[in-house]
């Protein structure tokens, strides 16, 4: 051999990497997660064959969801109103919310341990119990209607995004808030400049995904007397209204997909 | 500028461990007011590590390090801010918050002399005409004035110095600290940035110290350099006795051409020889 290479070839052998058993390791993992499906379907009394025999009476079913009855639709729009209204105000008190829960609960902007562990378990909290849960909590206070819905999907979605600010917190550049600490600042300046600025974009981008998110939410939080369309859903399809029902049905589609698309053209216009 | 005279820096016997590993053992020295001190070495020699210990970034783990006669190990909550607002420190990545406007930069250098109700007005990002004039001052004296109202991150590498130091003369401190200003930058940009702490420092009498990555720059605009070796200062001497040895004491060999002999190989880091 000649060439560059000629005087760097030819010494001992490279170490070879240290090689575990990767194979039986493999198979090992797959025969337990093999195990663990097969329990789970029998959990879950996975039936595929039935599925595949009586899937006709789907269409019996759905057939009279074929036919909406339009009678109700200025109920069923003004109650979509209702909430959107909802998510609205939910979404902005959950913004409150997760602000100061999310400062607190960021391992490198928390002022003791013992807080940063406090504001985690109580989002954990917060995010653990559904909305529905809160909701019917909430009922007993200010009675059925969608000022309990909205108080509800507030605290939940607070605890969502009051998590998902202090994981952006975490992940910041640790330089630009040390630029604005080496000058003496005090820690409310440090946020207000070193991290507010870094965090800011991301946040609000997770505040309008949870917009709409909750729209979808307080779709359905009527159904245990949070107020909007979510009651008339429950109703209809209850009551083998089927025709009322698939307006319903329609509705919510249709504004789920109306407050996505704002939403999206917002988050670009805005970030 | 105010025309503070800098405190007297006393290293007494700093050291500094991070677990087992010893970053900095045994550094006495004493800085006296004005001069501009260079601090150079090989990568994890302990250059960065003394300097946190001034700016308080760490704490040393042996000794004592004394700024006008005060000691910084028991500093905690506002004695620390107070220690931080008088020492302006400038950064190789600079250290500017790159989503804000380049004014935005500098007046945070204003904030820890901001009282009252300015203190909060002031987290809006809220400031009155004289601090805002101040501001635009230094920006000015750095030659940056046309780029105020440009996000920080639209700006070169070079400029971006420019703002960090434009920020650390409103912060009007007694002391500025470089943690390898120029290493990131060209040759001529790096130039420009020590001719200009170098006019600063001599303005205000302040004391500059600041770690070097190139003996060249620490030859042409340090009075003073310290030189350490694996965490002991092995040279401590104006810059004119800068020698063939002195800096074969410090580097083990000359980094600009040397090959890596029998002690760098020993080292435990790689050796990343400066082009």
């Amino acid at each position: 051999m000649s060439g560059p290479l000629a005087g760097i070839l030819g010494g001992p052998p490279p170490p070879a990497p240290p090689r575990r058993s990767d194979l039986g390791r493999n198979l090992l993992a797959t025969v337990a997660l093999a195990v663990v499906l097969g329990m789970a379907a029998r959990v879950i009394e996975l039936r595929p064959l039935e599925l595949v025999r009586d899937v006709g009476n789907i269409g019996i079913f759905l057939r009279g969801y074929l036919h909406p009855s339009f009678g109700n639709i200025c109920e069923y729009s003004w109650q979509c109103v209702v909430t959107v209204c909802i998510a609205l105000w939910g979404t902005l008190l959950a913004f409150f919310i997760s602000v100061p829960l999310g400062l607190l609960g960021a391992r490198n902007l928390s002022p003791h341990p013992v807080v940063y562990f406090a504001a985690r378990r109580a989002m954990d909290v917060l995010r653990a119990v559904n909305e529905f849960v809160f909701a019917l909590m909430f009922v007993t206070a200010v009675g059925l209607g969608p000022f309990a819905g909205m108080l509800a999907l507030g605290i939940h979605t607070g605890g969502v995004l009051g998590k998902l600010l202090s994981e952006t917190i975490e992940s910041i550049d640790p330089g630009q808030a040390e630029g604005v600490t080496a000058v003496g600042a005090s820690r409310l300046h440090v946020i207000a400049f070193g991290v507010v600025p870094q965090v800011l974009p991301n946040f609000l981008s997770y505040v309008l995904l949870r917009f709409e998110s909750d729209i979808r939410s307080a779709a359905v939080i009527g159904m245990v007397g949070g107020g909007g369309i979510g009651f008339y859903l429950w109703d209809t399809i209850r009551s083998f209204k089927d025709g009322e029902a698939a307006t319903v049905i329609l509705l919510i589609v249709a504004m789920v997909m109306c407050t996505d698309v704002i939403s999206a053209r917002i988050r670009r216009a805005a970030i | 500028m105010s025309s503070t005279t800098s405190p007297v820096v006393v290293l007494e016997r700093v050291g500094r461990r991070f677990g087992p590993q010893v970053a900095l053992a045994g550094v006495t020295a004493c800085i006296r007011p004005g001069e501009f001190v260079a601090i150079i070495g090989r990568s994890g020699a302990g250059k960065t590590t003394l300097l946190r210990c001034l700016s308080r970034a760490i704490v040393p783990t042996e000794g004592a390090v004394r700024m006008g006669g005060q000691d910084l190990r028991p500093l905690t909550g506002a004695a620390l801010r107070t220690h931080r607002a008088r020492v302006g420190v400038i950064y190789q990545q600079f250290n500017l918050v790159k989503r804000l406007r380049v004014l935005d930069n500098v007046l945070v250098g204003r904030l820890p002399h901001l009282r009252g109700w300015r203190r909060v007005a002031a987290l809006a990002r809220l400031f009155e005409y004289p601090q805002r004039y101040i501001a635009l001052a230094c920006l000015d004296h750095v030659g940056l004035l046309a780029r105020t109202w440009q996000r920080t991150d639209t700006l070169s590498g070079g400029e971006q110095q420019r703002v960090a130091i434009a920020k650390i003369l409103a912060q009007e401190p007694q002391l500025i600290l470089g943690d390898e200003p120029v290493a990131s930058l060209d040759v001529a940009n790096g130039a420009l940035i020590m001719e200009t702490l170098r006019r600063i420092a001599t303005a205000a009498g302040l004391t500059v110290i600041s770690t070097l990555h190139h003996v060249e720059y620490a030859r042409r605009y340090a009075d003073r350099v310290l030189g350490l070796r694996a965490g002991h200062l092995v040279f401590d001497g104006p810059a004119r006795d800068l020698d063939e040895s002195a800096i074969r004491e410090i580097f083990g060999s000359r980094p600009e051409t040397g090959g890596p002999d029998v002690e760098l190989a020993q080292l435990p880091e790689p050796v990343l020889v400066p082009s």
